[in-house]
């Protein structure tokens, strides 16, 4: 079994957001990158059901630019074999969406993982864009996955409950937790990954379809307005009267 | 050219996330001078398909297939292409779900369409440049977006306008067959289970949420929650910790990494407001906190705090609302 792991490179989820001062661009000053945390889930569930089956390879890609390269040696550390980084900023999730297509192709992997979202954009799209560029299924986001042969069986997540959905490679999966819990990696991981093959190739496909024009921060919020605990059944009219809320 | 609408529906009523994603297509159509038609998903009742005319949408297309009661993404994309060439819609509009956000980004690439999800505004259009306003970095900041091509779909979160209700008007509901067939379902769910939601209300549907966090010590307490929660027609969540030890199940917890809310009023009891948690929270309307460490982080997100023991001060809220009748 190829797994291929999609993997994007966050601000770690402590940051606090600012942007240059033309609101153009995030300001990564300062700030640290991780692993997007959706996207743990995925690595370290191909690692177990690599190991399970006791066959296979776990490759990780990236579309990033070179400063990327610690967490994708982060994710071989994991437990990935080789790695992948095509070369070009992420424009949006369509152009993200291309190169994860031709890269699973080419390489006929069996199934695609990637997390739900990235925890900066936002977007919950480029795993269904995978799939239909693949003309394979996508199942998002999936709490659960499990594999028996060439049959996966995942559980999706809907409002409200879940879906039982039986597929047979290939797919695409976007997870989420609690599929398994997040690896570490460990000393042994840290020396090996530094000599596992990571393949540096040019983007390709069209041009990105969205483009972001400013960013903006959320209004600030007035303040609260305390209510004293001897007194909390004021929070409720004041809820009616004046939030109007019920 | 009209703008297409997907509605949603569950137990034969058009879910309310859908109803302010109608509003929505028909408030995009007016702008655009031109009409909504809607594409209903989903198990719905024509009827009430037809009341979607409160909301501005003229006409309904209706597909009796029994097996798109439950999602199955291709078939539904197919629908959905299938409607938007009949009326050759240039403009998709789907709620911000598991469902609308999923097969918006299928669409997206069949039809050679730029897609904005997490949109919360209405688009600012001006001539053939179209912008609209979507979260990001996970609620601590928004993007203004601008949406190129021919084609556009945005997916609208909940409750980022207020569905109309113009009290009369009906839509006019057509039967539509996409020719579907058994290969459009071959990703069809197995099986479908619905959990026991408190008091029957979505926790990402609801309009009011209870929520606690460790400092309501064990599960044995949650009736404190679900008291209130009751009393205020609210769903229930909790913070990640709470479900990590199954105090609480896995699908009511909100956050970066759970799921985001943003009802009209989110009550966090016994939570500590961390940045992860706040992530999942902060576009609620109005929040109030309720924690006895005065220093807590969630007091300064809040618009209303009490700082005392949730164990003294809810079972006081909780007759508040039941007093007001
Ligand atoms: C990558 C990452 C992702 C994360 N994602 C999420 C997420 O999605 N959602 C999430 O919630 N967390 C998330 N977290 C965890 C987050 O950092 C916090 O640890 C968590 O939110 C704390 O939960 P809590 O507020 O219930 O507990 P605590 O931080 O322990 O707070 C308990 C609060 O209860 C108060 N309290 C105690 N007793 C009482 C009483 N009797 N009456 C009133 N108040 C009382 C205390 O003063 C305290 O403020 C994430 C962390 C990481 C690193």
């Amino acid at each position: 079994m190829k797994f291929l792991v999609c993997i994007s490179n966050v601000p770690d989820t402590t940051t606090k957001i600012a942007f240059t001062p033309d609101n153009k661009e995030f300001n990564k000053a300062g700030v640290q990158f991780v692993i997007n945390p959706w996207d743990e889930y995925a690595l370290t569930r191909a690692i177990e059901l690599k190991e399970a089956a006791g066959s296979g390879t776990v490759t990780v890609l990236n579309v990033g630019q070179a400063d990327t390269e610690p967490n994708i040696r982060k994710a071989l550390a994991i437990g990935a074999d080789d790695a992948i980084r095509v070369d070009a900023v992420p424009q949006d999730a369509y152009f993200v969406a291309e190169q994860i297509a031709a890269i699973a192709k080419e390489g006929a992997y069996d199934v695609i993982l990637m997390g739900k979202e990235s925890i900066d954009y936002n977007g919950f799209q480029v795993h269904g864009m995978v799939g239909e560029m693949l003309g394979i299924p996508t199942i998002a986001p999936a709490q659960k996955l499990d594999m028996a042969g060439n049959t996966a069986t995942l559980e999706r997540e809907i409002e409200g409950g879940k879906e039982i959905v039986q597929v047979n490679t290939p797919f695409v999966a976007s997870c989420q937790q609690p599929m398994c819990e997040p690896r570490i990696p460990n000393m042994r991981g840290i020396m090996t990954a530094r000599t596992k093959p990571l393949k540096v190739v040019p983007a390709v496909g069209e041009p990105a379809r969205t483009t972001v024009a400013e960013f903006a921060l959320p209004p600030k919020k007035q303040g609260v307005k305390l209510i004293d605990a001897e007194n909390a059944g004021e929070l409720i009219h004041l809820l009616r009267s004046e939030a109007k809320v019920i | 050219m009209s703008v297409l609408v997907v509605v949603e529906c569950a137990e034969g009523e058009v879910k309310k996330s859908s109803l302010e994603v109608a509003t929505y297509g028909a408030k995009v159509a007016a702008m655009l001078g031109t009409t909504a038609t809607a594409v209903a998903v989903g198990e719905a009742k024509a009827e009430n398909l037809a009341k979607l005319g409160e909301q501005g949408i003229t006409k309904v297309l209706y597909d009796a297939e029994p097996r798109l009661k439950d999602f199955v993404n291709n078939a539904y994309t197919k629908l959905i292409a299938t409607a938007a060439g009949q009326e050759g819609a240039k403009v998709i509009i789907l709620a911000n779900s598991n469902i609308g956000a999923a097969v918006g980004s299928r669409l997206s690439v069949r039809l050679k369409a730029s897609l904005a999800t997490n949109v919360v505004e209405l688009p600012k259009i001006d001539g053939s440049n179209f912008m609209v306003r979507r979260g990001a970095f996970s609620g601590k900041a928004f993007a203004e977006v601008s949406l190129g091509g021919d084609c556009k779909i945005i997916a609208v979160k909940k409750n980022s306008l207020e569905a109309q209700h113009d009290a009369g008007k009906t839509a006019e509901v057509v039967a539509f067959v996409a020719q579907l067939t058994d290969a459009d379902f071959a990703d069809a769910p197995q099986q479908v289970v619905m959990q026991d939601q408190a008091g029957g209300i979505l926790l990402p549907e609801a309009d009011r949420v209870v929520s606690g966090g460790r400092g309501m010590k064990g599960p044995e307490n949650w009736h404190l929650i679900e008291d209130l929660a009751k009393a205020l027609h609210a769903a229930t969540a909790c913070s990640k910790p709470v479900s990590d030890v199954d105090w609480r199940p896995h699908h009511e917890h909100v956050g970066q990494t759970g799921i985001t809310v943003s009802p009209n009023l989110y009550i966090a009891c016994g939570i500590s407001g961390a940045i992860q948690h706040l992530a999942g929270v902060n576009s609620s309307k109005v929040i109030v906190v309720i924690n006895k460490d005065p220093e807590a982080p969630f007091f300064k997100a809040a618009d209303y705090g009490i700082v005392g023991d949730v164990f003294d001060v809810l079972p006081k809220l909780t007759a508040a609302v039941k007093a007001l009748g």
